[in-house]
């Protein structure tokens, strides 16, 4: 079991003890550093924290500066996954030859990376690191874009936006393919607990978090994360775009047990248009013509059909 | 500790990778992360088994590919424990990113690099491409010639690599099959003396001693990249005090003797080859035959290759008249690695013999006796001519028309 902090409200939860500390530098308004400090700040226990290259790794230790007091390692772009489960093996072998005494509190692993280490050139490392059950939570900070090298389109990228090397022009209205299901695919490795979150809606993310936290092995975690850079928005709208991914159901809160037992953790009492979630973004802009206007109307039905096959899983129990 | 001691015989009979599975065994390691490939298999295999009846009681982590396995032993070393791991060849070429964020990141971590050819075409056997592909990795690259070697090698990387004045990785490189799969006798240590010599682990700055936080692998641009990478220069290039110290320390409970540089048959010789790997073993029968011919004929061969030790290579061929360098892997479009290391070696002394570069033995191509006592006496001729008969490098052993290059 972990050492779960007690959370009341979130006057409290923002103003507990951080081992995030503020002084970064993230692009104001950026939704990364929210996320990690509701993941960090769920727990009392010892961290050992990894991160892919990306926004957080760039933006949190610059020598000779760092934003962590806790420990915390970087080694390369798609590795992050692995550098921690290498953490987590020598966690085991020095308590099993006794230079850890077996009552020093197991501390937690925890890796985060963006959704280009994720989705793309870090895969097989996290699949990896599943298959082998490594006892560590890896926390994807999904902004649907390369974000730290400037914008280019990743497989989490979604149909329609402008990327720049999926761009929107003249003959293109941008990203050409829908973006991966990484939270299936991660629940299909068998994985124990995985779950989709959105720093908004911070109360059902904390329980996930500390869920996962009290679960054994590899727990996966998507955390949308809103991109005033590359999604065009301006710093102050980061949670008004969040608040219209949930409740237009673009992105969906929902978690899966043991790789089966569905449960959608948030339903919208209002459910908004797809159309407002893209509106407000100006990498959806030219979806707002009429050369492409078919696309907000193919846009809705995609998710209006994933919801209806989220509530159908989660009824089935399958 | 809750494994089980393993009696060993006074002489055993190991090839190249039961040697380097146990040092790793007594060397207590406490986290090993890798993936099988040829000829480097039999290192993990024997570990595996070993690990499987007892004797290991340290993680064993099997990996999805080699970049996960030096990942792993990244974030392992900085968690704050001994790690090791093998590998070859295409398997070195997926990790070598990784090799480099390694040393960058001061992770005393030993890899034991049983050397193959690199593709394409693919090929399984011995050469030196994947040796010479760490060249710049910032990597300390001890070289054995044989599996005893190979066993005392590997013992004593660890005690090198996690020196408090050297935490750099260390590479024990054999040569595929020949040294790796040809089983010899080897006097092992006991598992007692063997650990005791290796000694405990030193923690610096481990990601486990959660008292005091460390921040690995930061960024840094051109405010401080720089300053970072020659202290990591000057920590490899002070390493060498470390290798002797550990060579002096071998010895004692060894009686077994390395040298920065070895050489054969150097009294009085008037040629000498430079070499590594299991070359030098051949080329040790050679000179014999040779000198009893009264041709005056040696071998000097780096057992240090990073950190280079240039100022013994210089030394040892001081008297000579002509050097013949052998690179044992293909060298895209210039001279071999060996060939530059000594000629910028000698550049600068008195000494300065004509030299040769001879490209030979890729992709596991036999180098025999005869061919090299043939190597030895076309250098003799050079020596009596002052000059080189050929051009400065050659591909010897290889069929069709005769491939030279570069006129003195």
């Amino acid at each position: 079991m972990s050492n779960q902090k007690v959370i009341k409200n979130l006057k409290s939860f923002s103003t507990a003890a951080e081992r995030f500390e503020g002084s970064h530098v993230l692009c104001p308004g950026c939704a990364h550093s929210i996320i990690v400090r509701e993941v960090l700040n769920a727990t009392n226990d010892n961290l050992i924290v990894s991160a892919s290259t990306g926004c957080l790794e760039v933006c949190t230790a610059i020598y000779p500066n760092t934003s962590w007091d806790c420990s915390w390692i970087h080694i390369g772009f798609e590795n992050a996954s692995t550098a921690v489960a290498g953490a987590e093996a020598m966690n085991k072998a020095l308590r099993n030859k006794g230079r850890i005494s077996a009552d020093t509190p197991q501390p937690k692993f925890v890796t985060f990376a963006g959704d280009g280490a994720t989705y793309d050139i870090g895969f097989q490392w996290i699949s990896g690191c599943f298959e082998r059950g490594h006892d560590m939570m890896y926390v994807c900070l999904d902004n649907e874009v390369y974000a730290n090298t400037g914008g280019q389109r990743s497989s989490s990228t979604p149909i329609g936006a402008s990327a720049t090397t999926s761009p929107a022009g003249s003959t293109s209205y941008g990203e050409k393919k829908n973006k991966k299901d990484i939270v299936a695919i991660m629940a299909a490795h068998g994985a124990p607990y995985v779950a989709q979150v959105a720093p908004n809606k911070w109360k059902d993310m904390v329980a996930k978090i500390q869920r996962g936290f009290d679960t054994k092995g590899p727990v996966f975690i998507n955390a949308m994360s809103a991109c005033t850079t590359e999604w065009k928005f301006q710093p102050h709208q980061t949670i008004e775009v969040s608040d219209l991914a949930v409740d237009s159901l673009v992105f969906p809160l929902y978690e899966i047990v043991d790789g089966t037992e569905l449960n959608i953790t948030y339903r919208p009492k209002n459910i908004v248009p797809v159309r407002d979630y893209l509106a407000i973004q100006p990498r959806f802009k030219h979806l707002f013509t009429p050369q492409y206007e078919y696309l907000l109307d193919e846009w809705q039905k995609r998710v209006d059909e994933k919801w209806v096959y989220l509530q159908k899983r989660e009824e089935a129990r399958v | 500790m809750n494994k089980k001691i393993m009696e060993l015989n006074e002489i055993e009979v190991w090839d190249g990778n039961m040697a380097n599975s146990q040092a790793l065994r007594q060397a207590d390691v406490d986290v090993v992360a890798a993936y099988p490939i040829t000829p480097s298999t039999p290192t993990v295999e024997n570990y595996a088994t070993m690990h499987a009846n007892g004797y290991i009681d340290g993680e064993f982590v099997m990996v999805e590919s080699e970049h996960a396995a030096m990942s792993g032993c990244v974030g392992a070393s900085a968690a704050g424990g001994r790690v090791a791991t093998a590998t070859s060849s295409q398997g070195l070429a997926l990790m070598i990113e990784v090799l480099y964020q390694a040393s960058g990141m001061r992770t005393p971590i030993v890899l034991c690099l049983v050397n193959r050819a690199l593709a394409a075409p693919l090929n399984v056997n011995g050469d030196h491409s994947d040796l010479y592909l760490t060249r710049d990795s910032g990597w300390i690259s001890l070289d054995a010639f044989s599996p005893q070697e190979a066993y005392d090698i590997t013992l004593m990387s660890f005690k090198i690599a996690e020196h408090k004045d050297v935490r750099l990785p260390v590479i024990s490189n054999q040569d595929g099959f020949m040294t790796s799969h040809t089983a010899q006798n080897v006097k092992p240590l006991s598992d007692e003396v063997a650990n005791k010599f290796v000694g405990e682990y030193l923690q610096v700055n481990a990601m486990l001693d959660f008292s005091r936080p460390v921040t690995h692998g930061v960024q840094t641009e051109h405010d401080w990249h720089f300053e970072h990478k020659a202290k990591q220069h000057a920590a490899l290039m002070g390493s060498f005090k470390v290798i002797q110290e550990t060579f002096d320390e071998f010895e004692k409970i060894s009686g077994r003797k390395y040298k920065m540089v070895e050489s054969y048959g150097m009294d009085g010789a008037e040629v000498a080859i430079v070499c590594l790997g299991s070359t030098y073993e051949s080329a040790m029968l050679a000179v014999d035959q040779l000198r009893e011919e009264g041709i005056k004929v040696g071998i000097v061969a780096p057992r240090v290759f990073r950190p280079f030790p240039l100022e013994e290579v210089a030394v040892a061929l001081q008297n000579v008249k002509a050097v013949a360098c052998m690179d044992r892997s293909a060298p895209g479009g210039t001279v071999g690695a060996l060939y530059n290391e000594v000629a910028g070696a000698l550049f600068n002394t008195p000494a300065r013999p004509v030299l040769t570069n001879l490209i030979y033995g890729l992709g596991g191509r036999d180098m025999t006796i005869n061919e090299l006592k043939n190597i030895f006496r076309n250098l003799i001729k050079d020596a009596n001519n002052g000059k080189l008969t050929g051009k400065i490098q050659t591909l010897i052993g290889v069929r069709g028309p005769e491939l030279s290059f570069y006129e003195q």
